[in-house]
């Protein structure tokens, strides 16, 4: 019984009583607020709220069902989950009724069987039998499910209807014939997603599930609809007819398009990847994954590198590997440790950067950054440059102030966790460019000056005082401006003011787009001292997946050498590329903004003749005379352990030390004036934002449709 | 096998109204939806799709606004829902819209009341699909709507739609030539005991003029008058075309009104009714103690 009341308070967390997601799931129900109901004769404890399908789960009790998903609010329409109740006259369905004290609830009585029978048959009576064409079958609850409640026969001798297919753009595949009118994909678009695009049209017989308007989805998580649709109706458009799913092989691994990390598993046959579908992560990304993780794969098989290229007469040529090592050697070896420079892109992981840092400190180079150009960021501190209430923490939060950031396109995901609060009551405000964010956002400034108006004693500056966990969440775009140290003084002043960090509570965040920047602030991967005092031109620059580098960074005379996987800005720059692995078929740590670091596991082998990075820079400090004494994965993440102990602790978010604000003190001193440019952020276009994304087709599509999300609409009309 | 036949006319009615979509002009829609044989609706309203069409005269650029005086009896609807319950005042909302546009919605008029009353768009066209009465197609300005269930099909609708498909010239969904009337079939209307019935929809007059009156009783003669009487401007008589009210006066038998027997008001076809007895409305009421036993 005990053993149960874990997964009932999540259970209840996120369905039910709130739509907090999972912050009650941590404190479990104290006993007077459980009930006790018999299911199938055997007693079971439950939080009050649940319902009775709940109560079978928390049973072992397996509950057949199409419209209920812990996540969205009850339908309650399938009618699949029918159990009979002792003392009802009729079988009830049991995702949409309340669990009473003392009920007995019987899942498994010839009556139940029975009117589980007669929903199915109802169901199939409109479905087409077209299984074997169909992308979902093999993994279809419909199939399943017929398999214990369908006849081997159909007693409907009428016509099937049949149901035109909706494009909802270029990646959510409709056979809209198939669907049984869950309403989950409505559900999410509209509670989830926040772009309530989607219903039911039409009644009866006719009822059809659609947008009424031909139109694109135009959800960052649209993708989702395809793993929540229980049928065949809502399918992988890229993925179309290109795999059966008991072909695939699944990896574990962790998604790299976004600085969130978003847990997901890897479908692949033989040597390609087929599909990226989310895996569960309560603290992360629980269910959900965005569009660019779930459709960038394609890229995997496009524009990438494969053979070292060494530039020549006639430009980039075919090389081996001992010849781009070779090529190296020789313009390394013309210039001095301090004219180098290296700078690690977005895609880079923790051990290359670290095995990288350690070769250019033994060649004398102490010139290292990030593209995203803040090399005289400080990061000593950590928790100055991380989301410190954690993702989860969100769905503590009573109060949210984001500041130069658009989540919607940086972290879509979180965006649905910041939405989900909204909706269930906590305002958030923002300073810096408007964006819709899917939510009602107060809308409290532009610019820095906004800042000091909040800081003065404003109106808003008392709510957040009054808050209980306020959050404030600062963007990338914030850390890439040339003013960042004003700005972020002035965010300082903010935070003191609002203390907005307390006791027990850090509501101070940066939120990161790029899946390496953590990693390489963690690692100190930025210019030492004298770099950054140096004014001098580097002579040969070391790119590590670094596609997204200022002009500034790699003057036009300097030697460049690319390490990465895909053929984009910094290998056409290049004079030797190295071709490495990209994020599924390599081991690479990655550190989420919250600071978790994770792991990405192949899935696939590497393209010809690609190598790990840490490999790379292995052999090169061979080459460039300075050997690293790294020769396996494990030396690898021993090093990044000795350099950031925390990285150690796979997984677990390790809450960084607050320093009261010293930290800010050094940057409010350099006292450089905030422009009046407002505040925002850096990413416009969400489906290509690194090699990968650029590289795929799919998401070129994507670009594509948004700039046209409703076929016909002229522009005149759009305020109509 | 009917179904099928059915299957194929609807899709032949996609066809006509895919081909009408793409023409400009107004008349070939109106021609395209004179031919062709008996269609398909959504749910046996006026509209044949449950989803929405660019057509020349229902598109993003077509453009709908309430008037002036309408805005005041907008928000006269929404006064009297609570605030924070807003799209109650949905379904009236589109009734007015309705009326002000000519008896049917356009996708303008369905994106105008969403933005009043603050509510996604898709859940207006939800209730918009799911209301038979609302029509999201362009229509003539007489609806005329034919019961078909039960009590009426016994007194002979069947006969009521014949006449009206001759005279008119059209069938159900289909508009006249002229624009004036529009035929459709409609479920109950609760008007049974004078079946067979119609109900029309006037669309001539504005919201001010708007009528939905029912003609019952009817024989098919009596349609034909009174779609005649509608063509030339005139007004006829509602309600039922042979009684009062609905007082035990006769019935249409076989197409024509036979009134029950002479002289024996108060008596049913059948002779005198069991008590307790209906009240002649048109009289003072008659005292308890003069009933007899
Ligand atoms: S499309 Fe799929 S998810 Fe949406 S209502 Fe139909 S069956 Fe349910
Ligand atoms: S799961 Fe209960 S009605 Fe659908
Ligand atoms: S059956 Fe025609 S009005 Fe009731």
């Amino acid at each position: 019984m005990q053993r149960y009341r874990g997964a009932l308070a999540r259970l209840q967390a996120v369905g039910l009583q709130s739509a907090r997601g999972m912050a009650a799931a941590a404190q479990p129900a104290p006993a007077e607020d459980l009930i006790e109901v018999t299911v199938d004769g055997q007693k079971v404890s439950v939080p009050k709220g649940s319902n009775v399908l709940q109560a079978c789960d928390a049973a072992g009790k397996d509950i057949p069902r199409f419209c209920y998903h812990q996540r969205l609010s009850i339908a309650g329409n399938c009618r699949m989950c029918l159990v009979e109740v002792e003392k009802s006259p009729k079988p009830v369905a049991s995702c949409a009724m309340p669990a009473g004290p003392g009920m007995v609830i019987k899942t498994d009585t010839p009556l139940v069987k029975k009117a589980r029978e007669g929903v199915m048959e109802f169901l199939l009576i409109n479905h087409p039998l077209d299984c074997p064409i169909c992308d979902q079958g093999g993994e279809c609850d419909l199939q399943d499910q017929s398999m214990v409640f369908g006849s081997d026969r159909g007693r409907f001798t009428e016509v099937k209807r049949a149901v035109a297919d909706k494009n909802l753009g270029p990646l959510v595949k409709t056979v809209m014939t198939r669907c049984i009118h869950c309403t989950r994909c409505i559900r999410f678009a509209k509670e989830i997603a926040g772009t309530d695009d989607l219903g039911i049209t039409g009644r009866g017989r006719d009822a059809e599930v659609g947008t009424y308007v031909e139109k694109l989805m135009t959800s960052e998580l649209s993708g989702n609809v395809i793993d929540l649709c229980p049928v065949g109706a809502l399918t992988s458009k890229p993925a179309a007819f290109t795999y059966r799913n008991w072909e695939l092989k699944t990896t574990e691994s962790v998604d790299t398009s976004d600085a969130m990390g978003a847990n997901i598993r890897v479908d692949t046959r033989g040597m390609e990847v087929i599909r990226v579908v989310p895996r569960l992560n309560e603290d992360v990304n629980q269910e959900w994954i965005s569009d660019k993780a779930r459709f960038q794969y394609d890229a995997l098989r496009y524009q990438r590198l494969n053979v070292p290229l060494v530039r020549g007469e006639k430009g980039l040529q075919q090389a081996s590997w001992p010849e781009a090592f070779a090529a190296i050697a020789r313009a390394a070896s013309k210039v001095q440790g301090h004219e180098m420079r290296a700078v690690a892109g977005r895609l880079a992981d923790a051990e290359s950067m670290v095995l990288l840092k350690d070769l250019m400190n033994r060649l004398g180079c102490g010139d290292l950054r990030s593209e995203a150009g803040f090399a005289d960021l400080d990061a000593d501190t950590r928790s100055s440059y991380v989301f410190n209430s954690t993702i989860a923490g969100v769905d503590q939060a009573d109060a949210i102030l984001l500041v130069g950031c658009n989540p919607r396109l940086e972290a879509p995901v979180l965006n649905a966790r910041i939405r989900a609060a909204n909706l269930a009551g906590v305002p958030v405000a923002a300073v810096g460019e408007q964006y819709d964010l899917t939510y009602p956002v107060e809308h409290l400034g532009a610019n820095g000056d906004a800042l000091d108006k909040l800081a003065k004693n404003s109106d808003y500056m008392k709510r957040l005082k009054g808050a209980q966990r306020p959050m404030v969440i600062v963007g990338a775009g914030v850390l890439q401006r040339a003013d960042r140290d004003a700005v972020l003084a002035k965010v300082a002043k903010l935070v003191e003011k609002g203390e907005v960090v307390r006791e027990g509570w850090n509501g101070f965040n940066v939120l990161h787009d790029a899946a390496s920047r953590v990693a390489a602030l963690d690692l100190g991967f930025l210019p030492s001292a004298r770099a950054r005092a140096s004014k001098a031109a580097p002579k040969l620059v070391y790119l590590l997946g670094a596609d997204d580098y200022s002009e500034a960074d790699v003057p036009p005379t300097a030697f460049v050498v690319y390490q990465g996987h895909h053929g984009d800005r910094g290998a056409a720059r290049a004079d030797v590329v190295l071709p490495a692995t990209a994020y599924t078929e390599k081991y690479g740590t990655y550190v989420n903004f919250e600071g978790r670091p994770q792991s990405t596991k192949p899935a696939v082998a590497s393209v010809g003749d690609a190598r790990d990075d840490w490999k790379i820079v292995r052999a090169l400090s061979e080459v460039l005379g300075a050997p690293l004494p790294y020769n396996s994965l494990d030396d690898a993440r021993r090093r990044l352990a000795d350099v950031a102990p925390h990285l150690a602790r796979r997984d677990a978010v390790e809450a960084p030390l607050w320093l009261a604000g010293e930290q800010w003190k050094a940057a409010g001193d350099r006292k450089a004036a905030a422009d009046a440019a407002p505040l925002a952020s850096a990413i416009a276009n969400f489906y290509q934002t690194d090699a990968i994304s650029r590289a795929s087709k799919v998401m070129a599509k994507c670009v594509r449709a948004r700039q046209n999300p409703i076929p016909g609409l002229h522009a005149a009309s759009v305020g109509n | 096998m009917r179904r099928a036949v059915q299957s194929l006319a609807r899709f032949s009615a996609l066809v006509a109204h895919q081909s009408a979509a793409s023409s400009t002009s107004a008349a070939a829609v109106q021609a395209a939806a004179c031919v062709g044989s008996r269609r398909w609706f959504a749910t046996n309203s006026h509209d044949i799709f449950n989803t929405h069409r660019h057509e020349a005269h229902n598109n993003w650029d077509t453009e709908f606004d309430f008037t002036d005086a309408n805005y005041e009896k907008v928000a006269e609807i929404i006064s009297r829902y609570p605030t924070n319950y807003k799209a109650s005042a949905l379904i009236p909302l589109l009734d007015l819209a309705q009326q002000q546009n000519e008896g049917w919605l356009s996708l303008a008029a369905m994106n105008r009341v969403a933005k009043i009353l603050d509510m996604a768009e898709i859940r207006v066209y939800e209730v918009a699909t799911f209301y038979t009465m609302f029509n999201r197609s362009k229509i003539g300005k007489y609806h005329v709507m034919v019961c078909g269930t039960t009590p009426c099909m016994l007194q002979g609708a069947k006969g009521i739609y014949k006449a009206l498909k001759d005279h008119l010239g059209i069938d159900y969904g289909q508009t006249t030539p002229d624009g004036m009337f529009t035929l459709g079939e409609m479920e109950c209307m609760g008007a049974c005991v004078n079946a067979p019935m119609i109900a029309v929809a006037d669309y001539t007059k504005g919201v001010e003029g708007f009528s939905y009156h029912y003609y019952e009783d009817l024989t098919p003669q009596d349609v034909i008058s009174i779609v005649d009487t509608l063509k030339k401007g005139g007004k006829p008589k509602a309600g039922s075309q042979h009684r009062s009210k609905a007082e035990p006066a006769g019935a249409v038998v076989d197409g024509k009104w036979v009134p029950s027997k002479p002289g024996a008001d108060g008596m049913t076809l059948t002779g005198e009714p069991p008590g307790p007895y209906c009240r002649n409305l048109d009289e003072p009421a008659p005292e308890q103690a003069a009933a007899p036993k």
